[in-house]
């Protein structure tokens, strides 16, 4: 309980100071002016969301491979955990395309995918909510979770295949691209940031589904 | 300081989302162990 209380300290301290270097540290965009803050939070949320989604997707094959109820609860965990990340993806990102692209929704290749991948989330704890019994539960969303885990390198590579109203990438993104090296410290810094944050969720979520198990238990040998 | 007012607002929407997400957590957890130590208290004793 300690631990995850510190967790929870540090985790909100590095957003604060994450949301102090964004607003104070970095220098101001050149063309966008300071709309491009949201950057750091925007995009530091979706790598979060992306790796949250990743380890869902490992904990289901682990799952399926040894049918053990922790993979289970870690992959629901991290799935819900990287659904309200790509929410406050899917919010910020409307509110920083208003003024630079004089829209706030476009269906390119980035914002459509990444609607489907949060599309794909709900469905994934819409059909464990729907599911009584809790080994086939966890058989049948671990299926769903490998099966929908597929459009998150579709999200990834969607601004590298396509021409895309979304930005090219900035990081990662080839010849040509990159940011100025204060913008990069700060945003390595709100990814960090980011990252222990959903850390912590997911660590607050796990200890909920363990609960949810234990009581699952409960019930059978209060039945027996 | 052209659109600072929207970069506020997403921060504070984006907060206000991961604080609603913990509270729900915290809420559901504090039900759950309700739910644990009456379902305890029901078990025959010895169990």
């Amino acid at each position: 309980m300690a631990k995850r209380i510190i967790l929870g300290a540090v985790a909100l301290l590095l957003v604060i100071a994450a949301a102090y270097a964004s607003f104070f540290v970095a220098p101001t965009e050149r063309t966008m002016g300071d709309i491009q803050r949201i950057f750091y939070f925007h995009v530091g949320s979706a790598w979060a969301a992306m790796d949250a989604f990743f380890v869902c997707f490992i904990a289901n094959l682990l799952y399926v491979w040894k049918r053990q109820q922790k993979y289970d609860s870690l992959a629901v965990s991290c799935a819900e955990v990287g659904l309200v990340l790509t929410t406050v993806v899917l919010i910020t990102g409307p509110i920083w395309a208003k003024p630079v692209w004089g829209i706030y929704w476009t269906w390119d290749a980035r914002l459509t995918s990444t609607f489907v991948l949060w599309l794909l989330y709900i469905s994934y704890l819409l059909l464990r909510s729907l599911i009584e019994e809790a080994d086939r539960r966890a058989l049948l969303s671990a299926l769903f979770g490998i099966f929908a885990f597929i459009d998150v390198p579709l999200v990834f590579f969607s601004i590298r295949w396509w021409r895309t109203q979304h930005p090219a990438p900035v990081i990662m993104g080839g010849s040509g691209s990159g940011l100025d090296p204060t913008m990069n410290k700060v945003f390595f810094f709100s990814v960090f940031a980011m990252h222990v944050l959903a850390a912590f969720l997911i660590v607050e979520r796990y200890v909920l589904e363990q609960m949810r198990h234990d009581i699952e238990l409960l019930q059978r040998e209060a039945e027996a | 300081m052209k659109n600072l007012g929207s970069v506020f607002a997403a921060y504070l929407i984006g907060w206000s989302v991961f604080f609603l997400f913990y509270i729900t957590i915290a809420k559901r957890t504090s039900d759950l162990r309700s739910e644990i130590e009456r379902l305890k208290n029901s078990l025959p004793r010895g169990k």
